[in-house]
């Protein structure tokens, strides 16, 4: 009973009022530590607001970049030369598959997918999320979708992604113009971070590695677009918020006929060479090949070790694009000379000199053979031409000079670049005084004038500089740049759609020209062409056993040079010597000759018999009938889903009207 | 009038007979309610979550109604023995316990895992304000001591498991006691002045190095902010986005995208607030504020001093987890597990904070026998 005795004298009242006081204390101290707490979350969601929904935002939006179509390129005609097509990878995403290596050991086996790339899978899968796609197959061949299409219900989170790759459908016959794309290697990366195109190239796998695919890199790539993303915190994409498309690169209209230049391989086959064939009115190349090729798709996945060790250790050289390789020109700079002889008024059309069959300078013993033994007696400068008489240009050269001779060569182009549309041009070499001093060291000897009067000593000029040369001839002097590029054409979206819409707007091309070739007589060229004309037309001529029965009246000038030099009374027989020191075969020609239209250089290396007479005027000759010919329109290469196919053929038409 | 009047009384008496106080329940129902559309929301729309934290409410709520139906005299005279039990069970669980989570808190029991320290919360303020109520208030210096005592025990003992954030909840409902018991403000200022003096020794020597690592984010979570800054950093960032208007239900972007971690245990605050924004949170901390203050006039209007300073203690110490729990997730005060109490998914802390409402209950329930 003692507890409730002492509750009985407690002061409940002093006690309870202590208490309240005491309550209504903490009661104080619980609002003030609510407001403290309100206060913060106050200062959290209104007066720091814009910089937490700023965070907020940047943790789950994303900028996914989208790479841009690649421009299409068409020959001149609208054949399409270089296409996107689509590729077909097999990519698993982990998590959507409950028995990941079941599942990849059943479909590898359905389509037989090698050990090395399964363990590759695996290794890849470790590394990754397991809600992103992993590739286990990056390249299946049409059989394999067909296959895994129709078992493709049984495995779920199994699926086949398409991607575009260039293609080249014509395979060799255009890779060295049109180059190739391959992966952007870190040189590339750092090149396009220094240019600041890095961004522009987030999305972009491959790049212009080589020829027009290089030289019109940015025209071809197109701008990145973007998709706005909602991502969750492991990067899973939860939703698209906004997309911004890419703009294509504009597709690229050429000057190149790809017919001629199925007919300059068949017409090279079996030989190392070139053909350059431009339309001397604008410059455009009409046809550019090199013999022998490789197929640039081969790099555009990315070369196999074997395959690329076979391409450069391969003899006959195919990695070199010999259209814009030097090569000694031999007997085709002899109009070259004729010009300038005339115009510094060493020689007249009307002078002829005696040629005894070799060229003695004064007081040296050393006889500069000709050709024929006995030599042509008096001879003219249109016979010289036809003939293509040595003793006539050593002569020439001689009273030129090295001088005169190198200070009209480099007005034609030569030992210049021609400044055509890729990159992998070589300059050649033109022989001066100041070129041998600069080069060896040494003073001009008299006797290597003579032999750069028919095109040897130092002198190399590329198949494309000889036509380049010869275009401004039958242009009586006016330069026009040799281009590959005829057009461009941009693809577009239209507002609101997604998907581009065609919209070709063609842009004519061009690149600058240099200035005219002046003379001191204009008459002057119309002599030299004419001696080319007659090199062609007339009967014994050089070249007139080649174009025999041509209708679109021809000229023209052959070459034969030496590769290795020969002792003063040695006497080449082809048989006898090496392969690859045999003579190289070159053809310079033209034709309509009153109005020309085309112009063809041809060079080709080590032939087994005869000169530029008997194996490069008869190139040159297949590539003009073809081009004045029946030219019979190969449709089955015209890209049927190109939307302005009739307008290329148009400009294509005009061009060659 | 009158009838209406007397209509009124007698369903109030309906509600003292079930020893239900309305006004609290009401607002603890509220909250709950609360909680689980916050939960369908923090948890990704899953239903299961959301019948699962259900019985549990179920569990707690049927808990609260079993606790009210005791008188609390029947506390009073068990407080010793089961305090005693409670400090038994304390050091069992060091010796014997189960580890979870880098901490030793579980009594594994075979057939249930039991983690002695959430009873201990009940059985502290019980155990103080019995001992208190022995004699007269204001309480004697002496006595003041001894309770002391009887507080740091069990506090070190989970300290020690370690469970700061427990506790701290359980020093503070046994101080709660001693400071309604009236103990003087003199005593009050040089505990605080100890305590100040005392945190350096307590960082240098007794805080291991995960609770110092936790300061130091609080003050800077840049420093860090993948690693132990991440937490406060994306929780910030879902408050602050919130704004004043939130970015209403289902529509938080940090909850929904799996930015923010521990949204529906600790961190539900930080859900809550980025979908409801500060208008939200304004509402939220009324309702936490009309409870307190249900609770304190339980308290106040309470016929003993047991009672009162049971009562008191209780609802301080339920204010403590608000307060803890907001405070950590804002940014305030660094991070202990405490969770939004009525509101976090959970169990075991749910079903001791309705045990002690249910003492509340009990409490204003049995005033009006005891003043008849």
């Amino acid at each position: 009973m003692a507890p409730h005795k002492r509750v009985s004298i407690r002061n409940h009242t002093a006690e309870a009022n202590l208490f309240a006081r005491r309550a209504f204390i903490a009661l104080i101290g619980v609002v003030v530590m609510l407001l403290v707490l309100f206060s913060n979350v106050y200062n959290l969601q209104v007066s720091s607001y814009e910089k937490y929904q700023t965070r907020s935002n940047s943790n789950r939006i994303k900028l996914l970049p989208v790479a841009p179509n690649r421009g299409q390129i068409y020959d001149r005609n609208g054949v399409l030369l270089a296409e996107n097509k689509p590729i077909y990878g097999l990519e698993i995403v982990p998590e959507q598959v409950e028995d990941l290596e079941a599942t990849v050991s059943e479909i590898s086996d359905l389509l037989s997918i090698s050990d090395e790339k399964q363990e590759k899978f695996f290794k890849a899968v470790k590394g990754k999320r397991r809600f992103k796609p992993v590739e286990l197959h990056s390249r299946l061949s049409d059989q394999q979708v067909a296959l895994f299409s129709v078992n493709q219900h049984k495995y779920p989170g199994v699926v086949i992604e398409a991607r575009l790759k260039r293609y080249y459908p014509f395979g060799d016959l255009t890779t060295h113009n049109l180059g190739y794309v391959a992966r952007i290697n870190s040189r590339d990366a750092n090149k396009l971070e220094s240019e600041g195109k890095a961004e522009n190239y987030a999305a972009t796998r491959e790049i212009g590695k080589l020829g027009l695919e290089k030289y019109y890199e940015d025209i071809l790539h197109g701008t990145i677009g973007h998709q706005e993303v909602e991502v969750n915190n492991q990067g899973r994409v939860i939703r698209t918020l906004d997309f911004t498309p890419p703009i294509p690169g504009k597709d690229l209209t050429l000057t190149l006929d790809i017919e001629l230049q199925m007919i300059a391989k068949r017409a090279l086959s079996g030989k190392r060479g070139a053909v350059v064939a431009i339309d001397p009115r604008d410059g455009g190349v009409l046809a550019m090949y090199s013999n022998p090729s490789y197929d640039g798709n081969l790099f555009v996945h990315g070369i196999s070790n074997t395959n690329y060790k076979k391409l450069l250790s391969s003899k006959d050289l195919p990695l070199i694009n010999r259209t814009v390789q030097g090569y000694p020109p031999a007997s085709t700079v002899k109009p070259f000379l004729a010009i300038t002889g005339l115009d510094k008024e060493v020689i007249t059309p009307k002078t002829r000199i005696y040629d005894p069959g070799f060229f003695q300078l004064p007081n040296v013993e050393k006889k500069y053979r000709d050709m024929i033994r006995g030599g042509h007696g008096w001879i003219s400068l249109q016979r010289a031409v036809e003939k293509s008489c040595n003793v006539y240009f050593y002569n020439l050269a001689y009273k030129l000079g090295i001088s005169n001779i190198s200070e009209m060569m480099d007005k034609f182009g030569f030992g210049e670049y021609t400044g055509i549309d890729i990159h992998e041009e070589s300059r050649g070499v033109l022989p001066s005084q100041g070129w041998k001093r600069a080069r060896y060291n040494q003073p001009w000897y008299t006797g290597e004038t003579l032999s750069v009067g028919i095109g040897q000593s130092f002198w190399t000029v590329t198949p494309l500089q000889l036509a380049q040369a010869t275009s401004i001839l039958v242009n009586k002097g006016e330069i026009k740049t040799p281009h590959l590029l005829k057009a461009t054409s941009q693809t577009t979206y239209l507002p609101g759609q997604e998907i581009p819409t065609v919209k070709v707007e063609a842009e004519p091309y061009a690149l600058e020209d240099r200035p005219p070739i002046e003379l001191k007589d204009n008459k002057n060229w119309q002599i030299v062409l004419n001696t080319m004309h007659s090199t062609v037309q007339k009967l014994g001529a050089t070249a007139h056993n080649a174009f025999k029965g041509h209708k679109y009246d021809a000229a023209g000038k052959t070459g034969s040079a030496q590769v290795t030099s020969l002792g003063e009374d040695e006497k080449y027989d082809a048989s006898t010597t090496r392969e690859d020191q045999r003579d190289n075969a070159m053809f310079i020609s033209f034709a309509p000759f009153d109005n020309p239209e085309i112009v063809v250089a041809v060079a080709i290396e080590n032939v087994a018999k005869g000169g530029g007479a008997t194996n490069a005027a008869p190139v040159a000759r297949q590539i003009m009938d073809q081009y004045f010919g029946n030219r019979e329109i190969v449709s089955q290469y015209k890209d049927k889903n190109h939307p302005n196919h009739d307008a290329h053929f148009g400009i294509s038409k005009a061009g060659t009207e | 009038m009158h009838a209406h009047h007397q209509d009124q009384t007698k369903k109030l008496d309906i509600w003292q007979k079930l020893h239900i106080d309305l006004p609290l329940l009401l607002c603890i129902l509220s909250l709950m309610a609360l909680g689980l559309f916050v939960l369908y929301s923090a948890g990704g729309q899953d239903a299961d979550l959301i019948v699962r934290q259900g019985i549990r409410l179920g569990v707690a709520l049927t808990v609260m109604f079993i606790i009210a139906q005791i008188p609390p005299q029947f506390f009073q005279k068990w407080a010793v023995p089961v305090y005693v039990v409670g400090l038994a069970l304390l050091v069992a669980v060091l010796l014997v316990g189960t580890i979870g989570k880098g901490a030793q808190r579980w009594l594994d029991l075979g057939f249930m895992r039991f983690q002695p320290s959430e009873i201990i919360k009940l059985i502290m303020p019980i155990t103080i304000a019995w001992f208190i109520s022995r004699h007269d208030l204001p309480a004697k210096l002496g006595n003041i001591i001894i309770a002391f005592i009887l507080v740091l025990v069990p506090t070190l003992l989970i300290a020690k498991q370690p469970d700061l954030g427990t506790s701290l909840l359980v020093a503070s409902s046994g101080l709660f006691v001693i400071f309604l018991a009236g103990a003087s403000w003199k005593l009050i200022g040089s505990c605080i002045a100890l305590a100040s003096a005392f945190t350096p020794i307590f960082w240098m020597f007794l805080m291991k190095d995960y609770q110092k690592q936790r300061v130091l984010t609080l003050l800077d979570p840049e420093k860090d902010p993948l690693g132990t800054g991440y937490h406060i950093i994306q929780s910030k960032i879902a408050i602050g986005s919130g704004g004043l208007h939130g970015k209403s239900w289902l529509q938080g972007t940090q909850s929904q995208l799996e930015f923010l971690p521990e949204r529906h245990t600790d961190f539900i605050f930080a859900v809550f607030s980025e979908e409801f924004g500060l208008i939200g949170v304004g509402l939220l901390l009324l309702v936490y504020l009309a409870i307190v203050m249900r609770g304190l006039w339980i308290a106040v209007n309470a016929q003993e001093a047991f009672t009162k300073l049971l009562a008191g203690s209780l609802t301080l110490t339920f204010f403590v987890y608000v307060f803890v729990n907001i405070g950590m997730v804002s940014g305030l005060l660094p991070v202990v597990g405490v969770p939004l109490p009525l509101v976090s998914y959970g169990g075991t802390s749910m079903v001791t904070l309705m045990a002690g409402f249910g003492m509340l209950m009990g409490i204003s329930t049995r005033r009006r026998f005891i003043a008849s």
